[in-house]
């Protein structure tokens, strides 16, 4: 063997185990997804029944169960991507104007991102206690006594919202961070030549800071979509997906379709899914471009 | 001049009002979680008080011991431990080699790869625990750190890549020359020079395999397997008013990784600011 063919073959030894440790678990699942998204089967049987598009029908059709939890993900992710990033974004903004203590502020909001799903929910799950939870205890405090002994998380007028705010508070944080991290890039001379040029706060806002930001804010958007449509652990240790099933999530469906042995069915749902969340991603990209030009 | 100054001050207290308030907020859930783990059955039932009247450090006994946290805890650090190392050691190998190599086609894997970190892949829980079962890796540990191992790849490439590329080859050949082995380059030159990268690898992978639920959720059922995310959920379903100890239980599956984050949060917040940014 001369030397550059023994080097190519050290290489591809180095690539190997990651590339069959990723083919097997990670590519080899996804085609196998879409694959059995074609069939009915309990993961039992030896044969699997092909169904063709079927189970899409079903879905897509007949069973207002899966949109419900569509629309409980979409519920959530409309309140993170308005509110939760509006604080984001107001308070990177503070954080920007060059105050005391930036290191500070910016290490503590940073916290519950860090902290895992099933803590969070665990904590605020006894926070929202209706009988011993400090949050009825403060608003009772306070002078709200129509809420003692309200069941956040077991009324179904509440319980969503209640976990979609836990979210927020877990979330916002990390586009906190990258909110600020893109207000830092932008130069700050521009603003000094609009100051000469006798703009005031909002306008340097409007004409500075919104389209220099358009790329990070798109950013941001897409994974607070991504995320906040995937919701899972938060709900998992809250609600399970009560009451009564009002607060499922596609995720926490596709898992119970899974336990009921329908696998075929369960992963017809992620395809459905997985190409409504790729859509979001693309449409998201494609106008932040329009608007950037 | 003055009422500009007045003006000024008067932003700057609000400014910091508002920062103030959702700092504590954020806080806040954490003090009382920890606050709570330390107060009796009876106090926490009966009393608001923000600090426990005794601080009942034997709460924690207990926990570790017979509430099964500490065999959760030591679960959790073997995952972690292993899911770690597995990532840093495979992807590291394989970015090196796909900076060295040079080959037609090597770039469509490489893109394969990073597009796993782009797409959306909801529900592949469904298939992995096909595959297991069929592996016969179905509530093993080895199955879950493979899991874990693979999840961590695509990140550990790319973030890697760039920076085995970036690296003078001239200090290579002279090893090489000198008789060292390709593995041995890679393991004595490269790696220690890549090591900025290597802890943010690490940084990153320990918090996402500790935190980590689904996979774990659906891969084990036995209990003297699970790590703590799981635990907690065992434990508080089958003992769902004894808050201490759950309350202990979250506090010792958090101060792992508040020890991290106060340690690393520099790299942690740079890293997500600048991923985020490039990406």
């Amino acid at each position: 063997m001369n030397k550059a063919a023994k080097e190519k073959t050290i290489n591809l030894l180095f690539i190997l185990p990651a590339v069959a440790l990723f083919s097997i678990f990670s590519l080899y699942p996804i085609i196998r997804t879409v694959q059995l998204s074609f069939y009915k089967w309990d993961g039992i049987a030896t044969t699997m029944q092909f169904v063709g598009l079927l189970q899409y029908k079903d879905i897509i059709f007949h069973n207002p169960a899966f949109w419900k939890s569509m629309a409980n993900a979409a519920y959530v992710t409309t309140l993170a991507l308005t509110f939760q990033n509006g604080l984001a974004l107001l308070l990177a903004l503070l954080v920007s104007r060059e105050i005391r203590g930036e290191n500070i502020y910016r290490t503590i909001f940073f916290l519950p991102p860090v902290l895992s799903g099933i803590v969070v929910g665990l904590i605020w799950k006894w926070i929202y206690d209706g009988n011993y939870g400090i949050l009825n205890h403060f608003l009772t405090g306070v002078g709200l006594s129509h809420f003692t002994n309200f069941a956040w998380l077991a009324e179904i007028k509440t319980s969503l919202t209640a976990v979609a705010v836990v979210h927020m508070w877990k979330g916002f944080g990390y586009g906190f961070i990258i909110l600020l991290a893109g207000l830092q890039t932008i130069p700050k001379e521009l603003y000094e030549a609009a100051k000469v040029d006798g703009a005031d706060s909002w306008q340097q806002f409007k004409h500075i800071t919104v389209p220099s930001m358009i790329p990070v804010f798109t950013v941001v958007a897409i994974l607070t979509i991504l995320g906040s449509m995937q919701i899972f652990d938060l709900l998992y240790s809250m609600t399970q997906g009560g009451p009564a099933g009002h607060t499922h999530v596609p995720i926490t469906r596709i898992y119970q379709f899974m336990g009921n042995g329908e696998f075929g069915y369960s992963t017809a749902m992620s395809v459905i899914f997985g190409c409504l969340l790729l859509a979001v991603s693309f449409i998201q990209i494609e106008v932040s471009r329009r608007m950037n030009k | 001049m003055n009422d500009a100054r007045l003006k000024n001050n008067l932003v700057n207290i609000l400014t910091h009002v508002i920062l103030i308030v959702i700092a504590l907020s954020c806080v806040f859930p954490v003090f009382w979680m920890f606050s709570s783990s330390l107060k009796t059955q009876e106090e926490i039932f009966t009393k608001m008080n923000l600090l426990p009247e005794h601080w009942n450090w034997a709460n924690y006994a207990i926990a570790w011991m017979k509430a099964d946290f500490g065999k959760y805890f030591l679960n959790s650090l073997i995952y972690t431990f292993a899911g770690v190392f597995g990532v840093v050691f495979i992807s590291s190998l394989a970015a090196y080699g796909f900076a060295r190599l040079e080959m037609w086609g090597k770039n469509i894997f490489f893109y394969l790869l990073i597009s796993t970190l782009l797409i959306p892949i909801p529900g592949v829980f469904v298939p992995l625990y096909l595959l297991l079962k069929k592996m016969g890796l179905l509530d093993t540990r080895t199955g879950l750190i493979l899991c874990y191992i693979s999840g961590g790849l695509a990140f550990g490439i790319f973030l890697l890549r760039s920076f085995f590329e970036d690296l003078p080859k001239e200090i290579e050949e002279a090893a090489r020359i000198d008789g060292a082995s390709k593995f041995g380059v890679y393991w004595r030159i490269a790696l220690p020079l890549a090591r900025p990268a290597l802890a943010t690898l690490v940084i990153f992978n320990c918090l996402s395999i500790w935190n980590e639920f689904l996979l774990a959720l659906v891969i084990l059922q036995d209990t003297a397997k699970m790590p703590i995310q799981r635990g907690l959920m065992v434990f508080q379903g089958t003992h769902i008013t004894d808050y201490p100890l759950l309350m202990a239980g979250l506090t010792i599956a958090t101060i792992p990784v508040l020890i991290v984050y106060l340690l690393m949060q520099k790299h942690i917040i740079k890293g997500i600011a600048s991923g985020a940014l490039k990406g």
